[in-house]
């Protein structure tokens, strides 16, 4: 194992983007992402890297100065949160589309309004259908890791698609945490040059980002939905590959004591260790609980979460956004509408919980399997709101 | 991927058969996609009263009309989409717009 120091998961994560041999970064700062965008900065006009950084007046142009630059053939990254990502919204499905592989950072943070800078998931899920492949991160190291397995997911010659890493702000963005770096030799091995399908060059004319009439769109559509789909084996691929390499094992879905458990809590980004405390303490009182945690949510890996929930009777989903007049939360609705037909499916709870940055602690956790147990219907609850 | 050439076909048919991300390596195919069947009225030149001042072949979004040999603009009908604008820029009144007959 390579030396640990202590860092702030933000700088962290501009760190490990250095490694990854950018050509360029187009950031915009909003907190929490502000550290992200200032140090990538940094690194960029002290000539540690050889990239051009962008200085841009707004995200829109943000994400669009990184679809230009990745059409030209080179290695992009961005970062955002909240208004930000709300900002790059028109664009994100453009990049999916052109199949512009740029590696997006997001410091989630709530929505305005109102005003409200601290995490939760409400920024990621109204993007959810833009086509980008999804990650979430639990702590500092996940950052780093996935931070550069992104890139090497992203140019995947199988792949070609955008990736955003999720990274919850604050909880994870301003943390200081013990983090163990690979050294640039290794992340060259890990992550060759980017070789583009195509790229835009006046010596070679050709079009990206074409217009579609109505008797191709449709096509054109089904094409990217089985390009996300499918690109679910790379990210598997890249997961095991790094493990081999670096020691640290990624899956799709993550399990913790899950195997016999009889209620099964389900989570995203960093609250998983917080849930983990908890399981381990109600293990202790002799409870069969465990948990899941989805560390990718697009294209979502329902055969992967089918197989890590089997014959558990409870899943209670924690849901960190809202679908306003809507079935529930994201999470909890799009996991019921995939088992809907499964016999013996289990009853499944959603909490809507964590909400701007409202603390969720071992005791919440606990109190949460407490009250889904009596729970009868399966409508979703806003936990711990005042009555 | 390997670079593969689905150009042979003029347009993709099946979903399996459009390039990653539409990709349009073949310059200038727009020129393959004809246009003016969309068009509700068409431009009809009056010769007597041009100048061949070439503004409508400025202004045409289309870029569909070129100079003939005797130095008329004309705009080609298999490209037009019949907006008018041709008719409402040229200033001595040569082009008027008439209703396309099924
Ligand atoms: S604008 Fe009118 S006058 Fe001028 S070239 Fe065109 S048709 Fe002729
Ligand atoms: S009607 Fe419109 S498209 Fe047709 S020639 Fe005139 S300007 Fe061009």
């Amino acid at each position: 194992m390579g030396k640990r120091i202590g860092m702030e998961v933000g700088i962290a994560a501009a760190e490990a983007v250095a490694l990854c041999n950018i050509d360029v970064a187009a950031v915009y700062p909003i907190t929490p992402q502000s550290h992200i965008a200032e140090h990538m900065a940094d690194i960029i006009h002290d000539g540690r890297i050889d990239a051009e950084f962008i200085t841009v007046e707004s995200e829109h142009s943000s994400i669009s100065a990184c679809a230009g630059a990745s059409a030209t053939g080179a290695r992009v990254y961005t970062a955002t949160s909240s208004q930000g990502l709300m900002l790059m919204h028109e664009i994100l499905p453009i990049v999916s589309a052109m199949r512009l592989p740029v590696v997006m950072g997001n410091a989630n943070r709530a929505v305005s309004g109102p005003l409200n800078i601290w995490n939760d998931h409400g920024d990621i899920m109204p993007q959810r259908d833009s086509g980008w492949i999804c990650l979430f991160t639990e702590n500092g190291q996940e950052v780093i890791d996935l931070s550069i397995m992104a890139f090497k997911i992203a140019e995947d010659p199988e792949v070609m698609l955008p990736t955003v890493v999720n990274i919850d702000g604050f909880q994870l963005t301003h943390m200081i945490e013990p983090l163990e770096f690979p050294t640039q030799a290794q992340v060259n091995k890990f992550l060759p040059d980017r070789k583009p399908y195509a790229t835009l060059h006046p010596d070679n004319p050709m079009t990206m980002g074409c217009f579609n009439m109505p008797d191709i769109f449709t096509e054109t559509m089904k094409a990217k939905d089985t390009a996300l789909w499918n690109s679910k084996k790379t990210i598997v691929k890249v997961f095991n590959e790094w493990g081999r390499q670096f020691g640290r094992k990624y899956n799709v879905v993550e399990t913790y004591k899950a195997k016999d458990a009889e209620t099964l809590i389900l989570t995203m980004g960093s609250m998983g260790e917080t849930a983990s405390i908890a399981v381990d303490e109600m293990r202790k009182a002799g409870r069969k609980v465990g948990l899941v945690k989805l560390r990718l949510w697009r294209p979502f890996p329902v055969e992967e979460l089918r197989a890590a929930i089997k014959g558990c009777k409870t899943l209670i989903v924690m849901d960190r956004a809202i679908s306003f007049g809507g079935a529930g939360g994201p999470v909890a609705t799009e996991i019921k509408s995939f088992l809907f037909h499964d016999k013996g499916r289990p009853r499944i709870v959603d909490f809507l919980m964590g909400l701007g940055g409202r603390d969720v602690t071992v005791g919440d956790f606990i109190a949460m399997v407490e009250r889904a147990k009596n729970k009868k219907d399966e409508t979703y609850e806003y936990y711990g709101v005042r009555e | 991927m390997a670079k593969k050439k689905t150009e042979q076909k003029k347009w993709p048919e099946k979903w399996h058969e459009v390039t990653p991300g539409c990709m349009v390596f073949e310059p200038g195919n727009a020129a393959n996609y004809k246009t003016g069947s969309w068009k509700a009225q068409r431009p009809i030149l009056d010769t007597k009263k041009c100048i061949k001042c070439g503004i409508c072949y400025i202004f045409c979004p289309e870029a569909c009309i070129q100079e003939d040999t005797e130095g008329f603009f004309q705009a080609d009908l298999g490209y037009c989409k019949g907006c008018g604008i041709c008719a409402h820029e040229c200033w001595p009144g040569a082009i008027s717009m008439v209703e396309e007959e099924e």
